[in-house]
């Protein structure tokens, strides 16, 4: 370790004392204000468990059921708190469990800290028993990673850890510790870290860029805006809010944005991306100024770049300058701390209003509710869509409450229908899409949020990668809502097989085990509602409970999600059936 | 941009740290990029490591790879350059056997002519280096490769860039923070 490449601060929150590196890890995840953590004990790591016990009444560590719960209870933890989430495990199969975890952080930005135990360092190379090379195997989705092999780097390394994490564009962060420097002394003094000299978190805003927007903006006819969650994750919510007021534009989000801007706002237009809404994916490839708002232009997101959005001169604001031209050109790049950026930005708009380009907006998604949301959130005909159940939720819940989805149908329903008054409450894996995310993230939600109501809304697939988790909800008494949104299908895949490959339902078909039955094993309430007459009821029963509660909803077996925009496909070309 | 495959020459300076050089071959292998040649060694500034890397790819994917290189942490800056826009050598060691040294006359006009430094010469063999170009480079092995050659090795590109190279300066602005 360079200790030249860390600023040195003259806050010292702790003087010199002589302890062992368990005992300084410790110490430093408290110094950084780490109440939670979730982890899974083993081998490597046992020196560190052992100080976990003699400070559990200033920590608080929860034990999951598999490391890869860890990760995503920490991701749920730092996305509803915007804390860094900490997850440790063991050496070897412990550290690899994180891996999916690890890649879901890096792609959606989540600030995540994790701490993995590692063989003596006598023993690196050696093949020793757990021994797993966990820094080479995590070292393409992590913003940063370091094995520490002795005592007495412990506390910088675990500093510069939590800055990365939590500085910039937020990441996940692995630290790989040995047994021996686990167990060796050192003589402990923590300081936070201030500054790396080779990472610059927040470039500033270049002032002129700012007016080059603010004129393009100024100048439009047909403005629309598409923020991400470069805004939640910069608290640029009130700003933003402020700028599409001023300015009148219709704003759109896509699904790592959603919950920055109230659903009811009425220049909120919806979703944006391959199940978005229909007026903004049509009318992306309409306006004439697209402003880009922490976001970074996901394939899910443009359909084919070839034809997104030609028409219209391109504002990019990104903290991130690698996101900068990477899948789309912009005309100008506003590179900087979204908050920063808009707080710069609103006192150049005028105020204005775009009532008849909004109306465009209006009209499209009068057809979209007729010809799909309708039917999917009021439906007439036989057998519960997943889209009634989501408006019960937003009724029994007032759109309070934190929605935390998993992948596949669901969640793109979820995302759709799902009424967000708070920000920070749309808790789902967006760019790695990963299946059994919802289950864990949920716990770590709620436990960094208990006085939210937290809501888990699953597949019957997904729930089965990860279920074990029911363990941890059962030993922690964390009260989570879990919805189980039950087809019998992979319903995503079997919604692709259907319309691209013939009907040819391959693996998709499951036959599902007494899911009720599971969660009383683990002393969780459950019920399950097969009929639309139970439904309200069912779900005003689960959101009064003071307790976890299991809901499994059977719905329609071939349901599909739309609209759609097929794989590859212009964003104009959003299909509604 | 010009979409053309192109020689690039990319610095990257970065810390001294275990671990960057898979950091950085994972963002060329995540890409299909495939490397022509790789150096690292001490920069100008104490401390601080400089890696010289030479892909054909389009200014496009240059300018790509360049924004993900200065993302990781330990990076310090990174920059592209075309060919024109630095000075570039290679070095190159021949072993070949010493009798022929003196049975092929021709051998020590090549030498001769081409610059070429005799590194050591003993009873078996002879060592021979030069630095230039990659054509100055082939064109002397294939000289000699007339007459017979035991070893032959070539080192990556080592380049340095016409412009200036504000590394130092964002290391002392970021000092006097």
């Amino acid at each position: 370790m360079n200790t030249q490449t860390a600023k040195k601060t003259k806050e010292v929150i702790n003087k010199t004392e002589r302890i062992t590196g368990s005992e300084a890890i410790i110490k430093c995840l408290i110094a950084e204000g780490v109440d939670i953590l979730y982890g899974y004990p083993g081998g490597a790591i046992m020196p560190v468990y052992d100080e976990l016990y003699k400070y559990q009444d200033k920590i608080h560590h929860v034990l999951t059921r598999h490391e890869q719960g860890a990760t995503h209870a920490a991701q749920g933890y730092a996305r509803i708190s915007g804390k860094v989430g900490v997850a440790m495990a063991t050496s070897g199969p412990g550290a690899t469990n994180l891996v999916t975890g690890i890649a879901d952080a890096q792609i959606d930005s989540t600030p995540m800290v994790c701490i993995t135990g590692q063989v003596f360092s006598h023993l690196l190379g050696s093949d020793a028993f757990q021994e797993t090379d966990i820094v080479g195997i995590s070292t393409p989705v992590t913003k940063w990673n370091h094995q520490v092999t002795k005592a007495s780097e412990i506390p910088e390394v675990l500093a510069k850890a939590f800055y990365i994490a939590k500085s910039g564009r937020p990441g996940p962060v692995l630290i790989d510790i040995t047994k021996d420097a686990q167990v060796s002394e050192l003589d402990f003094e923590y300081k936070k870290c201030t500054g790396i000299r080779s990472y610059i978190p927040v470039p500033k805003t270049n002032p002129d860029k700012v007016k080059a927007a603010a004129e393009l903006i100024n100048s439009a006819k047909k403005p629309m805006i598409v923020w991400g969650q470069g805004v939640i994750l910069g608290q640029a919510e009130n700003e933003l809010k402020a700028v599409i007021e001023k300015a009148g534009i219709p704003s759109a989000w896509t699904i790592l944005g959603a919950s920055a801007i109230p659903t009811s706002h009425p220049l909120n237009i919806g979703m944006v991306g391959m199940h978005g809404n229909y007026a903004p994916n049509k009318l992306t490839n309409e306006c004439d100024v697209l402003i880009a708002i922490g976001m970074r232009f996901d394939d899910r997101v443009t359909g084919s770049l070839n034809t997104y959005a030609k028409q219209a001169k391109i504002i990019h604001f990104d903290i991130d300058p690698a996101e900068i031209d990477k899948n789309v050109k912009t005309d100008v790049a506003v590179i900087g701390d979204s908050k920063d950026s808009l707080a710069k930005l609103l006192p150049l708009l005028k105020e204005t209003s775009h009532d008849s380009w909004l109306k465009e907006f209006k009209d499209l998604y009068a057809i979209e509710f007729e010809k799909v949301i309708k039917d999917d959130i009021t439906p007439t005909k036989e057998g519960l869509t997943m889209g009634e159940v989501i408006r019960q939720i937003n009724i029994e819940t007032k759109g309070n409450a934190a929605i935390v989805s998993d992948v596949g149908q669901h969640q793109m329903i979820a995302c759709r229908y799902a009424d967000f008054n708070i920000t920070k409450s749309n808790i789902t894996s967006g760019g790695l899409g990963t299946m059994g995310f919802a289950l864990p993230a949920a716990i770590g939600a709620k436990m960094a949020a208990p006085e939210r109501e937290v809501v888990a809304i699953i597949g019957d697939g997904g729930y089965q990668m990860t279920i074990q988790e029911l363990g941890t909800i059962f030993q922690q008494k964390v009260p989570v809502k879990i919805v189980v949104l039950n087809n019998e299908f992979l319903g995503m895949v079997r919604q692709w097989q259907q319309l691209f490959f013939d009907k040819r339902y391959a693996s998709t078909e499951m036959t599902n085990p007494n899911f009720v039955a599971i969660a009383e094993g683990y002393y969780i309430k459950a019920r399950k509602v097969v009929k639309r007459e139970e439904l309200a009821e069912a779900v005003k029963e689960m959101i009064a409970s003071k307790d976890s509660y299991f809901l499994e909803v059977c719905v329609e077996k071939e349901g599909n999600v739309f609209p759609m925009i097929p794989s590859g496909a212009s964003v104009s070309d959003v299909r509604l059936s | 941009m010009n979409e053309d495959i192109k020689t690039f020459t990319i610095s990257i300076y970065t810390e001294n740290n275990i671990g960057l050089l898979n950091r950085i071959s994972a963002i060329f292998q995540r890409r299909h990029i495939n490397i022509e040649s790789l150096t690292t060694s001490q920069s100008e500034i104490e401390g601080v490591n400089r890696f010289v890397i030479v892909v054909n790819i389009t200014e496009e994917q240059a300018k790509k790879i360049v924004g993900q290189f200065e993302k990781q942490i330990e990076v310090i800056r990174a920059f592209y350059h075309t060919d024109e826009e630095t000075i570039y050598q290679e070095s190159c060691m021949f072993k070949i056997k010493s009798n022929l040294l003196f049975e092929e006359p021709q051998i020590q006009n090549i030498i001769k002519e081409s610059n070429t430094r005799i590194v050591t010469v003993n009873k078996e063999f002879f060592v021979l280096e030069k630095s230039g170009r990659r054509n100055e480079i082939e064109s002397l092995r294939r000289d000699l490769n007339v007459f017979g050659i035991m070893q032959f090795v070539r080192s990556g590109r080592i380049a340095v860039t016409k412009d200036e190279m504000k590394v130092t300066e964002m290391l002392l602005a970021f000092n006097n923070q």
